[in-house]
């Protein structure tokens, strides 16, 4: 029962992991640079999902949809102030720009939702589940996160492979230029992956807000994990992403049922040192060929 | 004529100079208290209430025509966000360019340990009106410049443990405390009070401050046969716990320090929260002394948002700060100025002070920097969001 409990629990965290890496992925992709501030995307999904739900009343659906398209703006917003501006002088400050916005926003909801941490209820997390009266230790919540996480990631797939924005996406991703001279707005579908990042880690907000307290800074030590986790997958690879996240939550759960706490974050990150020791590009990731 | 209103003006320089070194212009320079706490983060809420008790006792001190010779205390906050790096920072403001007279601390042990430090390098006189750690007073510096009004670790931990005996006849208590030095310092002082008795651990788990689930800690523990759960941890930690035992269906008796009591433990634990049974230095339910009748009145008086004594949260920082700003007032009485280690010695003057908490008779001594001792605390639990006694630790 402990593995059993573990092992769920261990899914759930590596797939909010996932998402947030999915995140990482989908804008280095398409523009190789990403928003080094994730966590800080996440902790605004789960900030806007208890605003909605418990200031204003709003249904459960209705706030899951207005908190999620208000990430997408801010992904937007990332894009535009952040990246935008350094890319196009060809300068690596995007890196710094990022960080610096995820602080800016940290900050704005210190001074705006309030300093103090709070709960949010959710119907999923009231009774844990039981098999023939024996408790498992989980909530439903748990089993439903990652289900949600691969189902994005298969979603991802599908969008990336099936429709006219995904190939867009692909013929930037494979040669801005060319896909700009064919007709493609290179820019939009940067802004759109910017998008799509913030929506990623918006939703692993929404599904964690929950299991854990909500203030300003719960987002910090996700998004460090879940960059760990990008590189470990090998960031240019989705699948790859997702596996790295559920290896990394299983491991810490693993290590703290067996070992002890003590033990999780020295052996969590020792292994993922050895692990890129031996797969320099990430679990599933490929060597990057520069063409000159 | 010019050379007259020229001498004139010199004069006028001169008397002005002359002015500002008198006891008079002294008189009106106010005396600066620091306080250096949480005012944001998970435990913001220990922060606020710390400066509500702080600032009534200043507003009493002021009206009752303040210290030495008419000076006015004025209070200085800094936000340490329970991080000792920027806890020290705000220090370092507070004592070279503020000039404080006292240092008050705040919630978390480990900035207040970072604080002590520098407080005793410069020969500055520290409070601490809440964090626990048994260093933050026992220290190495000689002399030493820390004092405090609130509970010890090493006597909570004993006070915890005899708890634990006489209310749920535990014989195998496990513990579960969060991973940083406050944790630690409660490791070292709940194995000594165990083994005093001769105890042993069921088993010592730890959580980090943002762990999401401590299902598999606890799991240990409970397999190992842990029929007491000894918990340290501030509230959003206390609250994983709580939730994560929810999750195991394991309905154990909760002992805890303090923590819990910083914030909306209610509403992030869920219904369960009531079950944790922690320490309290004071309550202000039920029939209050004179004193504490007067300080509900003038906290009503001065923060609107408080109609009833459940706004009074965390009652124990405002209980503590309220006293421990009374106590530092008399110390500088005492010393009849504002230097640092005069103060210091001030505290050792002070033979009697019908406070909040309890009446203090020769609070401090060289050897003895801790005001309150195990008699003075009791123990409470969560109704809903208030915190009410559940009955004396002895």
């Amino acid at each position: 029962m402990l593995l059993f409990s573990a092992l769920i629990s261990g899914l759930g965290l590596g797939s909010m992991y996932g998402l947030i890496a999915l995140g990482f992925h989908v804008t280095y992709a398409v523009s190789g640079t990403v928003n080094f501030a994730q966590g800080s995307t996440m902790m605004l999904g789960a900030v806007l999902m208890f605003t909605f739900t418990q200031t204003f009343a709003l249904p459960t659906a209705l706030a899951l949809v207005l908190a999620l398209a208000l990430c997408a703006a801010y992904g937007l917003l990332v894009e535009a102030l952040a990246v935008r501006p350094f890319v196009k002088r060809a300068s690596d400050a995007w890196l710094i720009a990022t960080v610096a916005t995820g602080i800016v926003l940290d900050n704005v909801v210190m001074f705006t939702f309030g300093r103090e941490p709070r709960g949010l209820p959710s119907s999923l997390t009231q009774t844990p589940i039981e098999i023939a009266g024996i408790g498992l230790g989980v909530y439903p919540l748990q089993l439903l996160i990652p289900l949600v996480g691969l189902g994005l990631a298969f979603a991802l797939q599908f969008v990336s492979r099936r429709t006219r924005w995904g190939t867009a996406m692909l013929a930037v991703v494979q040669n801005r230029d060319a896909a700009r001279l064919m007709g493609i707005p290179a820019g939009r579908i940067v802004a759109g992956a910017y998008a799509l990042s913030a929506v990623f880690a918006g939703v692993a907000g929404t599904l964690i807000a929950p299991l854990v307290t909500v203030h300003a800074d719960m987002g910090t030590l996700f998004g460090l994990k879940a960059f760990a986790v990008a590189i470990l997958g090998g960031i240019s690879n989705a699948w790859g992403v997702v596996l790295a996240g559920l290896l990394f939550g299983v491991a810490e759960a693993l290590i703290t049922s067996t070992l002890g706490s003590s033990y999780t974050q020295i052996i969590t990150f020792s292994l993922v040192i050895v692990a890129l020791a031996l797969f320099p590009n990430g679990l599933l990731g490929r060597t990057q060929v520069r063409k000159v | 004529m010019i050379r007259t209103t020229r001498q004139s003006l010199l004069v006028a320089v001169l008397a002005v100079a002359a002015y500002c070194e008198t006891p008079l212009a002294l008189a009106t320079e106010p005396i600066k208290i620091g306080i250096v706490a949480a005012l944001s983060g998970q435990s913001a809420l220990s922060g606020e209430a710390i400066t509500r008790g702080l600032s009534v006792a200043i507003d009493e001190i002021n009206a009752a025509g303040g210290l030495l010779g008419g000076r006015q205390i004025k209070l200085i906050r800094r936000d340490d966000q329970g991080n000792p790096t920027k806890g020290v920072i705000a220090a370092r403001e507070m004592i070279y360019k503020e000039k404080v007279t006292v240092l008050f601390g705040g919630l978390d042990t480990p900035v207040s340990v970072a604080i002590v430090r520098i407080a005793n390098q410069e020969q500055v006189p520290f409070m601490g009106p809440w964090a626990a750690g048994t260093e933050i007073t026992q220290n190495d510096a000689n002399p030493n410049f820390a004092f405090r009004v609130s509970a010890v670790d090493e006597i909570v931990n004993k006070a915890m443990l005899a708890y634990a005996l006489k209310t749920f006849k535990s014989v195998k208590p496990g513990l579960i405390l969060v991973n940083n030095p406050w944790g630690e310092s409660n490791e070292k002082g709940l194995r000594a009070a165990l083994a005093a008795k001769g105890m042993q651990a069921a088993g010592v788990e730890k959580l980090e401050v943002n762990d999401v689930d401590v299902v598999p800690q606890l799991t240990r523990l409970k397999r190992a046969g842990a029929d007491v759960l000894f918990l340290v941890g501030n509230v959003g930690p206390a609250s994983q716990v709580v939730k994560s035992l929810d999750r195991m269906g394991w309905k154990v008796p909760i002992v805890s320090h303090w923590g819990p009591a910083g914030g909306r433990f209610t509403e992030l634990a869920g219904a369960s929260a009531e079950n944790v049974h922690l320490v309290q230095t004071y309550s202000f339910f039920g029939k209050q002394s004179p004193v504490g009748e007067k300080v509900i009145r003038l906290l009503k008086a001065k923060y609107p948002q408080i109609k009833s004594v459940e706004d009074i949260t965390p009652a124990v920082g405002v209980a503590n700060a309220y006293d421990a700003m009374h106590l530092v007032a008399l110390a500088i009485a005492k010393a009849g100025s504002t230097d640092g280690d005069a103060v210091r010695q001030g505290f050792y003057k002070i033979d009697r002070y019908e406070g909040l908490i309890k009446t203090y008779v020769k609070p401090f001594t060289p050897e003895v920097h801790d005001a309150l001792g195990e008699t003075d605390y009791i123990w409470a639990h969560f109704v809903d969001n208030r915190i009410l006694p559940v009955g004396p630790a002895n």
